[in-house]
């Protein structure tokens, strides 16, 4: 079967963001006040085959732990469709 | 005469610097493909600077899974001595050669501009031309070169002399500012063993009489007469080590 998945990478907690931050800075600058702990990371697509969507989630955590994130500054999240 | 392998993938851009670099320390150097799976009987293995596939995903990323770095790991693995420059050092940290990683410059601007390094150990195969202490002025060219670690790496690191050379202010002093964020103002680090090397600032930009500047070229000369010891060995006798009790 094929299954859409959904990567985000997002830089791990307590790690300098300086793209998040500047995001912040600018949603103030716009009246958004309210807007705080911004932080910027990647969205990533895909489909895989898969005999089922706990495989599909599977191969798509060791496409994260092997190229789509980086173990050292980052954190990701897989969510598969249907 | 020693001969010294310069890996070009696509968007590599100081290939040309290193080359030059090296061929003037004396050695004899070649570029090598990045879809090459074969390293020509080199002796030393130079990742040089650049945008290696446009920094898609991160910095390096992909580069690291570039036919010829099975090679460069098998290479590193023996012993052999391996150098990543700017580009070259984060393809290093992405293929696990070296700790840590390199992160987004902390000030957002990409800086590009002298600094000077202050060289903490000198038993690798690229810094044993200097002293430690040593003084050294070239350029910096990045985005993303804050280097970044969990804290037990950064204390392994610095417990073992892995720190090899660290930014200071042009004056040889304490920093007025920070150059992009890294931990510990660290500029360049190795490996366990020693053998594998990393930086940001450009060693090859700064290793030419023409531009006024050859501060970097020992670490072009240095590799040409080092000894080609097991890496091990040598660490044995050459580093300090201190011993860190887990938290």
């Amino acid at each position: 079967m094929n299954f859409r998945v959904h990567v985000r990478v997002v830089p791990r907690a307590g790690l300098l963001d300086p793209q998040g931050q500047a995001v912040e800075h600018a949603l103030s600058a716009l009246g958004f006040a309210g807007a705080k702990d911004v932080r910027v990371g990647k969205a990533i697509e895909l489909s895989v085959e898969a005999a089922s969507k706990h495989e599909a989630h599977a191969q798509a955590t060791a496409m994260c732990d092997k190229l789509l994130a980086n173990p050292v500054t980052e954190d990701f999240l897989v969510e598969v469709e249907g | 005469m020693k001969r010294v392998a310069v890996v070009r993938f696509p968007g590599s851009n100081c290939d040309f610097d290193t080359l030059n670099s090296a061929r003037r320390a004396g050695a004899d150097a070649y570029f090598v493909w990045h879809r090459e799976t074969d390293l020509e009987q080199a002796d030393a293995v130079l990742l040089p600077g650049g945008f290696s596939y446009g920094d898609y995903l991160r910095s390096g990323a992909i580069a690291r899974f570039s036919p010829v770095m099975a090679a460069v790991q098998r290479f590193a693995e023996s012993g052999g001595p391996v150098l990543g420059i700017c580009n070259g050092f984060q393809i290093l940290c992405e293929a696990g050669l070296l700790p840590g990683a390199l992160m987004r410059n902390s000030r957002l601007t990409f800086v590009a501009r002298p600094v000077a390094l202050r060289v903490e150990q000198t038993e690798t195969p690229f810094t044993s031309a200097y002293r430690k202490g040593d003084i050294l002025r070239m350029p910096v060219a990045h985005g993303e070169g804050r280097f970044a670690a969990d804290q037990a790496t950064l204390a392994r690191l610095e417990a073992d002399g892995r720190v090899v050379v660290r930014y200071v202010g042009l004056d040889g002093g304490a920093l007025p500012e920070t150059i992009n964020g890294s931990l510990g103002e660290i500029a360049g680090i190795c490996n366990d063993l020693g053998n594998v090397v990393g930086l940001m600032p450009h060693p090859d930009r700064a290793a030419d009489p023409a531009i006024g500047n050859t501060d970097g070229l020992g670490f072009f000369t240095s590799v040409l007469q080092w000894g080609g010891a097991p890496a091990q060995l040598r660490r044995s006798t050459t580093f300090t080590r201190i011993q860190v009790t887990p938290s």
